[in-house]
């Protein structure tokens, strides 16, 4: 029977299926992507989410709004520091309340510290995705200098819940600025070794030139933002578009590249980690004077509403929307993260490529399990 | 066979003990327990030397906790090994499944017995070396055709095909690669090999410019034969897991690990036989002291398998078509017009 | 022509990455970057501000700063904190004061986020920089704070 069929048709192929994940190297966290191949070559790609679901939105409505701070950083782990930023500007906005301009600057600074630990990470990450596993370490030694200065001044070194509606927890410690600028002037004699460690090396582009080719119209009508949005030549970015904090008063460029393959995101970031110095230069010398901290009611009561604030987290646009009905708890959160947005994409990019592709695909977009879940 | 003095020695005692057919037999058995236990040591060193050189390269320290300075690592990594559980899919055809473990490991040890160590330290100088060495070691890759067949699991058969694709590819490029330098020697033996560099200078200098492409492409070849990255497609840990060794767990495992840090070791050894002189000293500085020739093969060999081991915690993996496009449209092409240059080299008597 | 220029710059690129990976690997004897964590346990020492886990000082005469508020108690988002309270009669001022009993501690629920130690109006709790936290039974994350026999300080003022 089975040689029979053999006879017929001896060069018949079948698609199948294979699980990646929930336990699998290449998706970083519990995502699963039920993979449909023919061979090596991927037909269908279906996330699988909710592996790391913890209701964090619904868990917002029994918090006040100072406990609701603090579940953010549980979201895109790599960016708390924006995340908390992003609750704490919603507040803020709905009481009408203006923090200092010290606030504002160190704001900024550990919220650029914070992308590029992230941006570092990735990096490290996208290597060993792709089969070069020492970037990792590399990357590490670098990031470890900036945890260190979340440690000193934040209090944590990954979940550091710094910022408190109506300002900060502590002021700066006596050491950040030296260590900043140290760190400042470290990162810019290693960031040369990455390029020339990885994003010159001919087999990486290979694996990256011309894979997962995304269009601006795509892009734009998936929901993607941030460098994968970037990546494929539209220059927007909400800390231009619509600045916060202090990037109204410092002078940064948006990076563009406009193929849309894997290599121009990864270019995008790595543009991105430069510009994140010049704006860390910028300010680190120039921290107004003043108090850290507005005080504010032990109880927060925001009035009756709806608020929305947008900020750019290092993987795109996080949208915190509040609706309040002027109890100390809100009524509804809802976090628009960009992690959610840039996996819809997932399946339509990586169509006809093959597997290693999708594992540079995936790294591209440098998803946070975490963040899409929530 | 010849054999060093001490071993001599051993060699007459048994003859005068017992009748010649037995005191063959207890010898080759002897010969065999030496070389599994090289073949052992070798393993578990390389292993160890592995670990210490990414660790190195990635700012970290490295096995330092068993034994002095982390040397018993691998030992008790191994005794760990041992008394593992065998686990097994369920559905695995549980036949093929134990067997195939043995077949890469098994063609490690035949390619062993034909390397020449020393001058003296060879257990078997075939006539047909280079040709026995290629035809041998390309036995391995059943074994991991087999096992990923056999685990009936969708990871390892995806590992086993693309591992298929790219040892039968490569192994092209190795045997071309050796075939240029075999017409500057006219020997496939391994002796005669190194008997023409003791008076011509090694390979890599007699062949010059085709020498060294020719090695170039051994090297990318060989490390592909031995699945290192950046060839490593077969156990590409961010793509497939474990890749053909997903469901292989203890000693079975453990087989397919040596058996990987082995091959290593051969394609190093045969790189040295062929372009660098073998036991030979450089320059024949030492080469009346006999002792000092297998430390001598044994550096070189080092130096090789750290060129390998550099490549690897440097380099991404490539992609599958990648690896056919740089075989088929890049070394393959080359190599054979290297071989065309190589032979007019030797015609018009153009070698140093 | 392509064909070879494009071998020509694939080798130098990887020649380039081969140099930075070799240069670390020639320097490694004084480059490793690893924490040489249970060796160093002497030597290592967290930042003031690092949060480890909240405790409560207590000074040498066994007086602690707290009044038993519970401003830590509602301030704490993941119900770490259980405070056991009873009202006493104050021996000098005859008066019926809150004074805490039991000042109950979840290490396990705890997420280190530090608005106990901002709300607390009295200071009595601070976080330690204490971070080998890992224990053979989870009943034994489960602290409570204030000593046996500790009585608040008399400076302390509701």
């Amino acid at each position: 029977m089975q040689q029979e069929y053999l006879v017929q048709d001896p060069f018949k192929t079948e698609e199948y299926m294979i699980n990646m994940g929930p336990q699998h190297p290449a998706t970083h966290g519990v995502l699963r992507l039920l993979l449909t191949i023919d061979g090596e070559i991927i037909k269908k790609v279906e996330p699988d989410l909710g592996y790391i679901h913890r209701s964090i939105e619904k868990m917002c409505e029994y918090d006040t709004y100072q406990q609701i701070v603090h579940l953010t950083d549980r979201m895109d782990y790599l960016s708390s520091h924006i995340n908390n930023e992003a609750v704490c500007l919603t507040v803020e906005k709905a009481l009408e309340l203006e923090v200092p301009d010290r606030v504002k600057v160190i704001r900024t600074i550990v919220g650029e510290l914070t992308r590029l630990a992230s941006h570092q990470l990735w990096w490290g990450v996208f290597g060993m995705d792709i089969g070069a596993l020492t970037t990792y370490f590399y990357a590490f030694r670098d990031r470890e200098m900036i945890n260190d200065i979340f440690e000193e001044t934040c209090g944590a070194r990954l979940t550091m819940n710094y910022n408190v509606p109506g300002g900060l927890m502590f002021d700066i410690h006596p050491n950040f600025v030296n260590r900043v600028k140290a760190f400042v002037k470290h990162f810019k004699t290693k960031l040369p070794e990455y390029d020339s460690l990885l994003t010159g090396n001919i087999i990486f582009q290979k694996r990256t030139k011309g894979i997962g080719l995304m269009t601006a119209a795509d892009a734009i009508n998936f929901g993607v933002t941030g460098p994968g949005l970037r990546g494929s030549g539209v220059a927007i970015d909400t800390r231009k578009t619509h600045p916060y904090s202090a990037y109204d008063k410092v002078n940064f460029n948006i990076p563009t590249f406009t193929d849309g393959d894997v290599y121009s995101r990864y270019k995008v970031r790595i543009a991105e980690m430069w510009e994140s110095l010049s704006i860390i230069e910028q300010l680190i010398d120039n921290i107004p004077d003043g108090d850290f901290k507005v005080p504010t009611k032990a109880v927060i009561k925001l009035p009756k509403g709806e608020f929305y604030q947008r900020v750019e987290t290092a993987r795109g646009e996080l949208g915190v929307y509040i609706n309040s009905d002027g109890n100390k708890n809100p009524y509804r959160v809802k976090f628009r993260s960009p992690g959610f947005s840039n996996l819809s994409i997932l399946d339509h990019l990586s169509r006809g490529y093959k597997i290693g592709d999708l594992v540079a695909i995936m790294a591209s977009f440098d998803y946070v399990i975490p963040d899409i879940d929530r | 066979m010849r054999l060093p003095l001490f071993l001599t020695t051993i060699h007459d005692w048994l003859y005068s003990m017992m009748p010649e057919i037995w005191a063959k037999i207890v010898e080759m058995v002897l010969i065999a327990v030496g070389y599994l236990a090289f073949f052992a040591v070798a393993g578990l060193f390389l292993v160890l030397l592995e670990r210490w050189i990414a660790a190195w390269i990635q700012l970290r320290r490295g096995p330092n906790r068993v034994g002095p300075g982390g040397v018993f690592q691998t030992i008790a990594d191994a005794l760990k090994l041992v008394s593992k559980e065998l686990t097994g899919t369920i559905k695995a055809d549980m036949f093929l499944y134990n067997l195939a473990p043995y077949f890469p490991i098994v063609s490690a040890l035949i390619v062993l017995s034909v390397l020449a160590f020393s001058s003296t330290i060879q257990a078997y100088d075939v006539n047909i070396g280079i040709f026995f060495i290629i035809s041998v070691s390309s036995i391995g890759v059943i074994g991991i055709l087999l096992g990923g067949w056999a685990s009936n699991n969708k990871y390892s058969l995806i590992g086993a095909m693309r591992s298929g694709v790219q040892v039968v590819s490569y192994e092209l490029s190795v045997g071309l690669s050796l075939l240029t330098m075999v017409l500057l020697t006219g020997s496939l033996q391994l002796s005669q090999i190194i008997e023409v560099q003791r008076t011509g200078g090694w390979l890599i200098l007699q062949g010059h410019i085709p020498a060294i492409i020719a090695f170039m492409i051994y090297m990318i070849a060989g490390t592909a034969e031995t699945n290192r990255t950046p060839f490593d497609l077969v156990e590409a840990e961010s793509e497939l897991g474990a890749g053909y060794h997903t469901e292989y767990s203890g000693m079975k495992f453990a087989y397919y690990f040596l058996a990987e840090f082995i091959n290593m070791f051969l394609v190093a050894a045969i790189a040295v036989t062929i372009f660098f002189g073998g036991w030979l000293s450089p320059f024949g500085i030492t080469d009346h002291i006999i002792w000092l020739q297998p430390v001598w093969f044994l550096a070189k060999v080092g130096g090789i398998i750290l060129l390998m081991m550099w490549f690897r915690w440097t380099f991404p993996r490539l992609r599958i078509d990648q690896i056919l496009t740089l075989e088929w449209k890049y070394l393959l092409p080359i190599n054979l017009v290297n071989i065309v240059i190589m032979a007019i080299i030797i015609l018009l008597g153009w070698t140093l | 022509m392509s064909y070879f220029s494009n071998i020509y710059y694939g080798i130098k690129s990887l020649l380039t990455g081969m140099s930075v990976t070799g240069k670390y690997f020639v320097k490694a004897p004084w480059g490793t970057i690893t924490q040489y964590y249970p060796d160093n346990r002497d030597t290592l020492k967290m930042f003031d501000r690092f949060r480890g886990e909240v405790v409560m000082p207590h000074d040498e005469n066994n007086l602690h700063r707290c009044t038993g508020c519970q401003s830590c108690e509602i301030a704490c988002p993941n119900g770490s904190i259980e405070i056991i309270w009873d009202r006493v009669v104050d021996e000098t001022t005859g008066k019926k004061v809150k004074v805490i009993d039991k000042h109950i501690y979840h290490l396990s629920m705890c997420t280190l986020c530090n608005l106990c130690v901002q709300a607390c109006p009295t200071n009595a709790i601070v976080m330690a920089q204490n971070f080998e936290n890992s224990v053979y039974d989870r009943t034994q994350l489960t602290k409570v704070l204030n000593k046996p026999g500790s009585k608040v300080h008399p400076d302390v003022k509701e």
